[in-house]
């Protein structure tokens, strides 16, 4: 790999406006340093920084940016009120990966489009200009909602999926202090010519992630994700979905998708529809209809389309079902519910 | 037979107290602490490291190579390219035996495949090798590469791997179609399949003189150290080679690569020790894979439902510069009942790396069309799928006429069904539910050819009772440092705490080819043989001296046992070391060789039964082998415990064969999309919820003196097809490519 400077920032303060490229768990950064798609001069090690404590926060929860993933999924604010975080944290990576990797990390992650880690091969979302090399190759992964000529990625993330769906929110700070953007809006959409601005500016650092208080939601939460392999694998689809039940009745509907596009993709259509709406099978069906709208293959991937239609749909029953006592052994796995006898 | 009648002869020893003994791995001590050195973890003073630049094209030339850049980061000290890289004494495409592939060694500015080694980088430090060699920022000129079947170029052969023949036809194939009843046809594809052994290949290379050391993981130390030397255009003689462990081979450290040679000749160039480790991306091109296949099978039924006639045909890829073909339709050849019986492989050059031999090499794919094809002509037969292959049961080898030298098929089917609980499976597909979910079973049968190498071994016994054994044995993971020395522990007659194994390096007696699934039957009659013939010695020393009670009780007439000689005659016996003591010797040491004599007159299989059941989700046609059970028959079983885990392995294999290995090219740039371990799927833990294995008893007398067949393939053949056919059960849909994807599934 290139030849970097490695500088440790003991405070906030000196991280933020630091030229360089941010390092916390490293499980992404590193491995992209070492195949040549990342090639920072200077490396700035944030993960002793004072963002490790998940904080009760206005009736939700703050999640400091450096709090590792496996901290988050074992948390029992997390576990009682925001089970689909859990279980969507529990089915990404391996053990030692999620010891690792960090909320701020997970939710900066690249996007694995074989492409994009190929530096062989064109890519606008790593060389701005330079064309979309996905399209038209290998294309199974690849977006159906949400892309353009100029980048067809998927954003890798389970994490952020379940974020979404809890209305969570950025905090970022920079040079020119404090700004907060919403997780379903965080990740730039590709325009026509590449992946979108990106979504820190230079010296810009997410210092937590906050989710509001769930109310209701959080009883009948779940996530669902569909992989060849039963763990350590990412998405083809996957879908977290959380609902408020008062006697048979939706009161509030949340329904995220993951896999299906450069940013976990909130399906707020389907959101609407699902309100007073009783809770089955019908609401359910057309919900998981309405939620892939505007959804078109951007090569060899049409199924993603049926199939992220029905893990919506599976996620909204489980949901509807009641969050496990337990998460499941396997968690969010299409196989661990008692949906499947 | 010749091999049994030697052994009898010699009498004294028997196999029996130390093998068969579920025995823990003797060197799993030093691997689970870290202790067991690679050849990776070798570091000598002085030492160099060497990073490969590779192609990123799959086909053209390399125009420009930065040089300059690379010579330039501090810490590189060379690089080499077609320029001025070292040659070697043969042309890189010289075939000095069947097993050499052409020794890419920077011989001119051609790319024949992406990843192909255009250039070597040596630096002080691996950081500075690696930064040299992406400095080099080649420049090429491309042309349109094929790497798929649908675009390569078609060639024709008469032989496929190994030099086996591409075609086989007995009996009359199209007489017995028009006169059959039914006609079935299957079409299979399978996918492109790299080894992913964990540790990658490695190389340290060290010359002193002219004498060079090597410590590389390989699975034929012998002939590694022939192909070298000739190579190199030394000695052997000047060669030592060691290999004591494999993190993992699966035939891919059976073929030597031109990487090799490069470090080598970079060592003795530059005067100092140099050391090679592919980065994992760079285990995707040069060092072997399983090629696709496109088979095509079709199988002619009598109205009772016997096979009439069964013809398979395979379409298979290799490289534009060497041959190696995907030998699938011979899994054909000798498991079932066809009297009439025609198989036949066509090939295809792509530009591609020449596949290589990866675990059950043609057995794997064929076994995978063809017990998917049985499946499709029990349907057609309206029969159950063991009851249709029961049917089908082939008394001889079909292909041959041979007898088999044994054949514990029916116990394994029977033992097997018995444990999966067969029986209670209902006949219509999607007829069986478990919630939700569609429930499916299927079976396969898996059967793996018993070659015998060549095998030298040395066995010393020493004056106080403990010995020696000597052989350059490969252990890949698969226990040989364990099962050889039990074989060997009982060829001396003594405890196995009391043998010292030396293995793992070119200077001992060669131990022939980790491969096959022939090593623990090859080495270990060699060893076997080396200690019944350090024995003999014993008992004639003690039976020639009026001293020992043994005295007069000739060779015939004493037993070897936990280190004594026992006179057959009456009670008495005699510890080794007495004897030893008294003759004045320090040790005696026996010799053995195992190889199996003349062409064989007898088909010579293992065998087994794998019974899947699998649940698919109907919606999302995610599926998950929730139960796999197979029963083996494989000859004698050295060691339970190894046995099992080989068996549980290939089994491991066929999961991921069925339902996740393949590497995806773009066909544009030739590359691969997913060359690494995140992208490229092989099983986890949790995909393997139930697996057992089981072995019936099996005594073969004729397929070598000791019994023993062989467990480190057959898992993989069988078991693909059983969740192939346990998916089609569940779902009603034929599995016609694999791995199944499930959005074919809904």
């Amino acid at each position: 790999m290139n030849r970097f400077d490695y500088v440790r920032a003991e405070t906030l303060g000196a991280a933020i406006g630091a030229e360089g490229a941010l390092l916390a768990g490293g499980t992404n950064l590193l491995d992209l340093m070492k195949i040549g798609v990342a090639t920072p001069d200077r490396l700035i090690d944030i993960s002793r920084l004072p963002l490790d404590r998940i904080e009760q926060s206005g009736g939700g929860l703050r999640i400091g940016a450096m709090v590792r993933n496996a901290e988050i999924a074992r948390d029992p604010q997390v576990l009682a009120r925001y089970p689909a975080l859990a279980e969507a944290l529990l089915s990404g990576a391996s053990a030692q990966l999620r010891n690792a990797a960090t909320t701020g990390g997970n939710v900066m992650q690249a996007t694995r489009c074989s492409y994009f880690q190929d530096p062989l091969s064109p890519c606008n979302r790593r060389e701005p200009g330079s064309g979309c090399g996905a399209l038209g190759g290998a294309t199974r992964n690849h977006a159906v909602l949400g892309w353009t000529e100029g980048c067809i990625a998927v954003h890798p993330s389970d994490m952020c999926v379940a974020l979404a769906a809890y209305d969570a929110v950025v905090e970022i700070t920079g040079p020119g202090g404090l700004r907060e953007v919403a997780m379903e809006e965080f990740h730039p959409l590709p325009d026509a010519d590449g992946a979108g601005k990106p979504p820190l500016m230079p010296g810009e650092i997410i210092t937590h992630i906050r989710l509001p208080d769930p109310g209701a939601l959080a009883r009948n939460a779940r996530y669902v994700k569909l992989r060849e392999r039963t763990s350590f694998a990412f998405a083809i689809v996957s879908a977290a979905a959380a609902l408020a039940i008062e006697d048979g009745v939706i009161t509030e509907a949340r329904l995220a998708l993951g896999g299906v596009a450069a940013r976990p993709w909130r399906c707020r259509k389907a959101e609407e529809a699902l309100k007073g709406q009783p809770a089955s099978a019908e609401s359910f069906a057309r919900a998981a209809e309405l939620a892939t709208e505007g959804a078109r293959p951007s090569g060899d991937n049409a199924a993603k389309t049926p199939l992220a239609q029905r893990i919506a749909l599976r996620a909204l029953e489980r949901a509807a079902a009641g969050t496990p006592e337990r998460l499941p052994a396997l968690p969010a796995s299409v196989f661990a519910g008692d949906d499947n006898g | 037979m010749d091999d049994l009648m030697n052994m009898q002869g010699q009498g004294h020893v028997r196999l029996g107290s130390s093998a068969g003994q579920a025995l823990t791995r003797r060197d799993g001590m030093l691997k689970v602490t870290g202790a067991a050195t690679y050849a990776a973890d070798n570091r000598p003073d002085g030492l160099l490291h060497a990073v490969l630049a590779t192609a990123g094209i799959a086909k053209g030339r390399v125009t420009h190579l930065d040089v300059a850049a690379a010579e330039a980061h501090p810490g590189v000290v060379k690089v080499y390219t077609p320029a001025n890289a070292p040659r070697t004494a043969l042309s890189p495409d010289e075939k000095i035996h069947p097993f050499v592939w052409r020794m890419e060694t920077l011989t001119d500015d051609s790319v024949r495949y992406a990843g192909q080694p255009i250039a070597l980088v040596l630096a002080e430090t691996l950081e500075a090798a690696a930064e040299g060699a992406r400095l080099l920022a080649p420049r090429y000129e491309a042309e349109v590469p094929r790497v798929t079947l649908d675009d390569a170029e078609p060639f024709e052969t008469d032989t496929t791997a190994f030099g086996r023949p591409a075609g086989h036809a007995s009996g009359d194939v199209d007489a017995a179609r028009s006169g059959a009843a039914r006609h079935v046809t299957a079409t299979v594809e399978t996918s492109q399949q790299y080894h992913n052994a964990i540790e990658p290949h490695a190389i340290t290379a060290r010359w002193d003189g002219d004498r060079l050391e090597i410590d590389t993981p390989n699975q034929a130390i012998g002939l590694s150290k022939q192909t070298f030397a000739a190579f190199l255009g030394i000695d052997p003689s000047q060669i030592l080679l060691r290999s004591p462990f494999l993190g993992g081979g699966f035939g891919s450290k059976a073929i030597l690569y031109g990487g090799q040679l490069l470090a080598i000749l970079a060592a003795r160039d530059l005067g100092r020790p140099v050391k090679l480790v592919l980065r994992r991306d760079q285990m995707y091109g040069p060092v072997g894979h399983r090629a696709p296949t496109r088979q095509s099978l079709q199988i002619d039924l009598d109205a009772e439902g016997n096979i009439a006639a069964l013809e398979h045909d395979t379409v298979t890829l290799t490289s534009t510069f060497d041959q190696f073909l995907e030998s699938a339709s011979n899994a054909s050849h000798s498991l079932y009942a066809a009297p009439n019986l025609r198989t036949s492989h066509h090939g295809r050059r792509a530009d591609v790396g020449t596949p290589g031999p990866m675990r059950a090499p043609g057995e794997a794919p064929g076994s995978a069309a063809l017990e998917i094809a049985m499946d499709a002509a029990a349907q057609a037969a309206g029969m159950d799928p063991l009851e249709f292959r029961l049917k089908n049961y082939a008394e001889t080898d079909p292909s041959t006429g041979m007898a088999f030298s044994s054949k514990g098929l029916r116990d394994c089917y029977t033992e097997a069904a018995k444990l999966f609980g067969w029986a209670e499976r209902s006949a219509a597909p999607r007829s069986m539910r478990q919630g939700r979910l569609l429930k499916g079973w299927g079976m396969g049968t898996a059967q793996f050819p018993c070659p015998m190498f060549q095998a030298a071994a040395h066995a010393t016994l020493r004056a106080d009772g403990t010995a020696v054994i000597e052989t350059s044995a490969a252990d890949m993971g698969q226990g040989a440092w364990t099962a050889l020395a039990q074989i060997a522990a009982d060829g001396l007659g003594i405890d196995i705490d009391k043998v010292e194994f030396r293995s793992g390096h070119s200077d001992l007696p060669d131990a022939g080819v980790a491969g096959g699934s022939g090593h623990t039957a090859t080495a270990g009659t060699a060893l076997f043989n080396a200690g019944a013939d350090a024995v003999r010695q014993l008992a004639e020393l003690a039976t020639n001296d009026p001293a020992s009670p043994l005295f007069g009780a000739g060779n015939a007439g004493v037993t070897a046992r936990s280190g004594r000689l026992y006179r057959n005659d009456d009670e008495r016996s005699e510890p080794y070391e007495d004897i030893l003591a008294r003759a004045g010797l320090d040790l005696v040491r026996g010799e053995g060789k195992g190889a199996r004599e003349g062409e064989p007159d007898r088909a010579m299989f293992s065998h087994g039964a794998v019974f899947a059941e699998v649940l698919v989700d109907p919606d999302l046609g995610q599926v998950r082998v929730s139960r796999l059970i197979g029963a083996f028959a494989a000859g004698r079983i050295v060691n339970p415990r190894l046995a099992r885990s080989q068996l549980l392995g290939g089994m491991i294999w066929g999961i991921g064969m069925a339902l996740q290995e393949e590497a995806v090219h773009d066909r544009r740039s030739g590359r691969l999309t997913n060359a690494d371990l995140a992208g490229y799927h092989v099983p986890v833990n949790a995909d393997v919820p139930m697996i057992e294995a089981l072995t019936v008893h099996e005594d073969d007398p004729y397929v070598n003196a000791l019994g023993i067949k062989g467990v480190g393939e057959i898992g993989v053949t069988g078991t693909v097809g059983a969740i192939g056919n346990a998916v089609w059960h569940a779902t009603g849909i034929q599995p016609t490519r694999l791995p199944i994807h499930p959005e074919s599934l809904i």
